[in-house]
């Protein structure tokens, strides 16, 4: 078990040493989600009336959606480090190690994670600064909860992008799938617009949408809309990370009998 | 190990290999490429499964103890397998910690490997800023930090210069003698081979050719050849086949070929022959069969085409560099 925790911390420290070591990324990953923010927030917000019916402008509205975007693109693209270390054989060095396979995979996930989650809160502290969520809708309990989705959000990205980067072995296919999966992900989460009015098809679509359950529950915590109670949000986003990290550690698995 | 098969679907890429490696060894394997050298590596090193035989590490099974294996060996494979965004230093650590070497422990051995290949003073630098010669000393550290029992190189001096390749070999027969560590290498240059390793097997289209010190293969192949220049070869051939201390002895334009064990003891007893008897001698060369002329004479002239040379790979990786950061 010491084995474990030794070679989870050991992988998740070479992640954040990496990280530190080209910031670029982390403002890049935000980067992308505050200019949607920006002119979708304010272009939508100004050409239509919000019909949802709540009491908050279409730009507050979107922001939790927002973060839960930042998570989602700077999470599922981590994957593609691992592509990168067997190209660059630095895989070999860890697949020869005595060390539990879980361990990698939980190393690598919790690693990915933390830079995402960075990210995330990156954005978050910027919309709050900018006054697009007000200070007075924001509580210590719904932003700690809005932390727990954050981490949970992003370890199922994260798995995600595990499981199709032990699969493929190019960059290009890589970039191929991640970017057939993103698009959908992120509209049919509720980040852009409620799902409430729209038709039956397309709510049961989105019901298989992980990240539908993250946005519901950021935006619950943070500014106090949501379709479902918070806790089965949560909970939603706490199996499917279990599921989606079961199969990453047997994807894996696969690589090294290659 | 004995009798390892590997097959990739319908390529057997190892085709019944056995060797047993003692201990305190330098053990070469040469062959041609995709002779089956870096697979017969990889399993040895657990990083791929075998068809069917059996691998062993001081009795522990490669496939069915894997972590014991792991823990037994170091390898320095043929490809890079350094991470070049992090330091030496930072990668010698991350080394460190997968292998469960801690605290005070763990700078002693990282300050220990490092000052073997003399990298003190750029290991904190990027690995992506080191170079090619650099980098490979960083991983022959790398391998043997945690103490292993056995090391595997695998062509560690591939498209080195002569003078980092050199270093390199000192370093290794420096760890061989000190660390008593067993090596199993494989290479190309079979000057190095020939110096360096106590004994070499010859490996071709996954088979064992021959195994043996470098010398008796070296003999095999007939022993030194000695030209004689001289304008009388009949009389002088009838005077060396008399006294019965040479092999084979042939004719040619104005001399003689004589092949046997001892060349360079030979030439001056040859010449004191010829004096007593009165024959000029004109000239004389000695040649030792080279361990390239056995290695040719058992592989045969043949280029072999491999579907993914370490070079290619090299630029692969290069291409693959370059496409990094493209935004989604």
């Amino acid at each position: 078990m010491a084995n474990l925790f030794e070679t989870i911390y050991t992988l998740w420290l070479r992640e954040i040493l990496r990280f530190v070591k080209s910031k670029s990324r982390v403002i890049g990953s935000g980067g992308q989600p505050l200019i949607w923010l920006a002119i979708i927030g304010v272009g939508f917000g100004s050409a239509f009336t919000f019909a949802s019916g709540q009491h908050v402008s279409y730009i507050t509205f979107m922001a939790p959606g927002i973060i839960g975007m930042t998570i989602l693109f700077a999470s599922i693209f981590t994957g593609v480090n691992i592509i990168w270390d067997r190209q660059f054989g630095f895989m070999k060095e860890i697949l020869v190690s005595p060390v539990p396979r879980l361990g990698i995979v939980l190393g690598k996930i919790a690693g990915s994670t933390t830079v995402s989650l960075l990210a995330g809160l990156v954005v978050l502290a910027i919309v709050v600064i900018a006054g697009v969520i007000p200070l007075g809708m924001l509580s210590i309990i719904g932003i700690a909860i809005a932390l727990l989705f954050m981490i949970v959000i992003s370890s199922i990205f994260v798995a995600i992008g595990v499981i199709i980067a032990s699969t493929v072995s190019s960059i290009e296919a890589y970039n191929v799938i991640i970017n057939f999966l993103v698009l959908p992900v992120f509209f049919l989460s509720g980040a852009l617009f409620p799902l409430s009015n729209a038709p039956l098809w397309m709510k049961a679509l989105a019901a298989t949408d992980p990240l539908l359950y993250g946005v519901d529950g950021l935006r619950g915590s943070l500014i106090g809309i949501h379709n479902s109670p918070i806790y089965l949000d949560f909970v939603a986003v706490l199996a499917i990370a279990v599921f989606f990290i079961a199969i990453a550690d047997i994807a894996f698995r696969k690589i090294q009998s290659k | 190990m004995r009798n390892l098969v590997k097959r990739f679907g319908k390529f057997t890429a190892l085709d019944g290999i056995s060797f047993e490696v003692k201990e305190g060894e330098i053990f070469g394997l040469l062959g041609p490429n995709g002779a089956g050298k870096t697979t017969t590596i990889s399993i040895l090193s657990t990083t791929i499964n075998l068809t069917s035989g059996h691998a062993s590490i001081y009795n522990r099974d490669v496939v069915k103890s894997k972590d014991d294996a792991r823990k037994l060996i170091g390898i320095v494979f043929q490809d890079p397998s350094l991470d070049e965004e992090l330091t030496g230093r930072e990668n010698l650590d991350f080394h460190a910690r997968l292998y469960g070497i801690k605290g005070n422990d763990k700078r002693e051995a990282i300050d220990r490997v490092l000052k073997l290949v003399e990298l003190e003073d750029k290991a904190d630098k990027q690995v992506k800023t080191y170079s090619g010669g650099m980098k490979r000393r960083l991983e022959i550290a790398r391998g043997f930090m945690h103490k292993p029992k056995v090391l595997f190189l695998d062509e560690p001096t591939i498209g080195l210069d002569p003078q980092t390749r050199r270093k390199i070999w000192e370093y290794i027969v420096k760890l061989n003698k000190k660390e008593k560590l067993t090596i199993l290498l494989t290479t190309h240059y079979m000057e190095e081979a020939d110096a360096i390793c106590s004994r070499i097997a010859i490996i071709d289209h996954g088979r064992i050719i021959r195994l043996d010190t470098a010398e008796k293969l070296k003999d095999s192949l007939g022993g030194d050849v000695i030209k004689i220049g001289t304008g009388n070869p009949k009389r002088l051939m009838a005077i060396l086949k008399k006294c019965k201390l040479f092999g084979s002895i042939k004719e040619f334009n104005n001399g003689l070929e004589i092949t046997t064990n001892n060349g360079s003891h030979a030439i001056p007893k040859i010449i004191e022959l010829a004096k007593d008897a009165g024959i000029d001698v004109a000239y004389t060369t000695l040649n030792r069969p080279t361990l390239e002329d056995v290695f040719i004479s058992l592989t045969g002239n043949a280029i072999r085409e491999e579907s993914a040379s370490s070079a290619d790979q090299l630029k692969a990786n290069q291409e693959a560099r370059d496409t990094r950061g493209k935004p989604i």
